[in-house]
């Protein structure tokens, strides 16, 4: 039935990885009987398509019932939600969750069900024949990075936290559907698991881009993961919305800053490469090379009497100063060997971690390991700085 | 009341149990048989004792069983699975009184004031008042099976698209058998040990056997009625574990 109706935005039948579309929520309300004030209060919020839209809040703000609300596990009171355009609010429940990808904590995967018989639920539901089912079943296993020949008939509790966690998010996506609703996914299993959960759903975010709407109440967890972060109150109001940089430069009001929490600078620095910032060149030699010849080039740089020695591929090895090149010396004992190193890829935070165990500088290395450059503390307080300060000017508008 | 929620003693035993049983069950059952029909028997004892009668009166207790088994199922099952839905929750107190006290009362008082206010003779005189008598386990079961359920599954199916009945139909009830077969397992022996009675409303089975053994003073009739009834009860018993074992959902346990 899935492969003959006409494709509204929300359909995807073909089975092909397309980007998410937008989800908007406008004046959304949900009232309880005999509660005087409503749990949602007229949430209105845009999520754009292919983005990942992380909502922390303190428990019982109201965070999960609003995320609730857009596949109607729980129906708005008033207000209005359009996916893709559609009316969310005017189709069969039914039929609009089998288009709305969704994850819980600890997978929620049928104990009964094999791994197979998990992530087939919704193509089936959805009326694919067996042959398009079984590949797809192998395809999502694949992709979240299971074997299918290993894990196929595992029953759920066979599987580690971690693995039943993949096999979660591989029943919500079986079904290719252009939304992804996650509630607190990586909330049950250990901080590792959940660290290597998160990468993994990163980089199926960059193949895939649908758009995903994940609940949390780790903040750090929602810097990492999202585009953009919306910061809850109670009865869902939103004290911030907007990106991750955004929210730690510049928090809106003190209870987001409260939120936010400590070391806001800190966090900041997760969400920065190495490479997107200044590095300065250091003097270098090979070990190969002379003691007297590196003495020279420090000489002629002036600066700071510094250098650092290569090996013959070009790999930092140790540091020098000036003093430690006495004649007679070979430079592959000269100095102290170099403790830490970060690449290219480190965020700004593991850089500076390197640099408080370095006492200064740190190596930069580059894909192979060899030298790129000198990462400096100065350097990194001047990014902090100067986002700080963009984002200071944005707010004040 | 909460022992019918229990699950029967532990793996091994059982597994042990599944094989002695029906053994030591047909042992004795042979030794008792071949023990009666080669002691003298006077006329009287030779009216009851003999291969016809004996297939009959079991073949009668046989189906009453059955028929009682049914009954149960029919309207102990789809009461316990309404009972949990949210609609009809608040009246699952009132329905399990009920059961209660169909169970706390004498059966033979049940079975005769069934007979005196409806007039019936025979099975189907005999086979409501026992499935009242019998029903409660497995509603109980059935209700307390579903509600164990963890609610988080049933959060998933419908998050991911199932209807209401296809999430009861492929994850509550699935993951309710282990419990509801432990009730109906119950709820058989107890049918099939209460069935003896029936032959106060005319209804058959090896009642009436015991009744004749007891009432015409030959021992002999006693005991092969009394003998093949609790034969009955302990090889239904098997049966249910064996059910129990291999209806049971997988991948749990």
């Amino acid at each position: 039935m899935a492969e003959n109706v006409t494709t509204t935005p929300l359909d995807n039948a073909d089975g092909d990885a397309v980007s998410g579309v937008e989800i908007q929520l406008n004046e959304v309300t949900k009232r309880y009987s005999g509660q005087r004030e409503p749990a949602v209060d007229s949430f209105t919020m845009t999520v754009p398509a292919g983005n990942i839209v992380v909502f922390v809040g303190p428990s019982g703000c109201g965070k999960t019932t609003t995320m609730r609300m857009i596949n109607r596990l729980i129906e708005p009171t008033s207000g209005k939600i359009t996916i893709g355009g559609e009316d969310a609010l005017s189709l069969d429940p039914d039929q609009l969750r089998r288009r709305v990808g969704y994850a819980i904590q600890q997978a929620g995967l049928f104990p009964h069900f094999t791994v197979t018989q998990n992530i087939a639920v919704v193509p089936g539901l959805l009326g694919w024949d067996k042959k398009k089912i079984s590949d797809r079943v192998e395809e999502m296993m694949d992709l979240v990075g299971l074997d299918p020949s290993v894990f196929r008939d595992r029953f759920p509790r066979q599987l580690s936290g971690g693995q039943q966690q993949r096999v979660g998010v591989a029943r919500a996506l079986a079904a290719d559907p252009p939304v992804l609703l996650m509630d607190e996914p990586f909330g049950a299993v250990d901080p590792i698991t959940r660290g290597n959960l998160q990468d993994e759903l990163l980089r199926l975010q960059e193949e895939l881009h649908k758009t995903i709407v994940f609940v949390t109440h780790d903040f750090d967890e929602a810097v990492k993961l999202g585009d953009r972060i919306a910061v809850l109150g109670n009865q869902s109001k939103i004290l911030q919305y907007d990106t991750p940089d955004a929210i730690l430069a510049n928090p809106a009001d003190d209870t987001v800053a409260g939120f936010v929490g400590a070391g806001a600078s800190l966090k900041q620095l997760t969400l920065l490469r190495v490479h997107e910032v200044e590095m300065t060149q250091a003097v270098t030699a090979k070990t190969s090379e002379s003691v007297e010849e590196m003495r020279k080039r420090i000489d002629a740089r002036g600066g700071r009497p510094f250098g650092l020695v290569l090996d013959e591929r070009g790999r930092p090895l140790r540091w020098v100063h000036k003093r430690d090149l006495a004649s007679g010396r070979r430079l592959s004992e000269a100095g102290r060997p170099v403790g830490d190193l970060v690449s290219k890829q480190s965020t700004l935070q593991d850089a500076l971690e390197a640099m408080l165990t370095e006492g200064g500088g740190v190596a930069v290395t580059g894909g192979r390991g060899e030298y790129a450059g000198v990462l400096e503390m100065e350097t990194v307080m001047n990014k902090i700085r100067e986002l700080r300060e963009e984002h200071g000017d944005g707010a004040d508008e | 009341m909460s022992a019918f929620t229990a699950e029967s003693g532990s793996r091994s035993a059982e597994r042990g149990r599944l094989f002695a049983q029906p053994v030591a069950v047909l042992l004795i059952v042979a030794a008792v048989l071949v023990w009666a029909f080669t002691t003298d028997l006077d006329t009287v004892e030779q009216e009851s004792i003999n291969a016809s009668s004996i297939l009959t009166y079991t073949w009668q207790h046989l189906v009453l069983s059955v028929v009682i088994t049914i009954l149960v199922l029919v309207i102990a099952l789809p009461l316990g699975v309404m009972l949990t839905r949210r609609w009809a929750k608040p009246a699952a107190p009132v329905f399990l009184a009920i059961a209660n006290i169909g169970q706390a009362a004498p059966a033979v008082g049940v079975l005769v004031l069934f007979f005196l206010w409806t007039g019936l003779e025979g099975v189907a005189a005999a086979a409501p008042p026992i499935a009242f008598y019998a029903l409660l386990p497995v509603l109980r079961n059935t209700i307390v099976g579903i509600q164990q359920v963890d609610p988080a599954l049933v959060d998933a199916g419908r998050g991911i698209g199932m209807s209401s009945g296809a999430v009861l139909r492929r994850i509550e009830l699935p993951l309710a058998i282990p419990l509801i077969l432990a009730g109906l397992r119950t709820s058989l022996v107890l049918a099939v040990g209460t069935a003896t009675l029936a032959q106060f409303v005319n209804g058959g089975g090896l009642g009436e056997m015991i009744d004749t053994g007891y009432k015409l003073d030959r021992v002999s009739v006693l005991t092969v009625g009394a003998v093949l009834a609790v034969a009955l009860a302990l090889l239904v018993d098997w049966l249910g574990a064996v059910a129990e074992r291999y209806f049971g959902p997988k991948g749990i346990g």
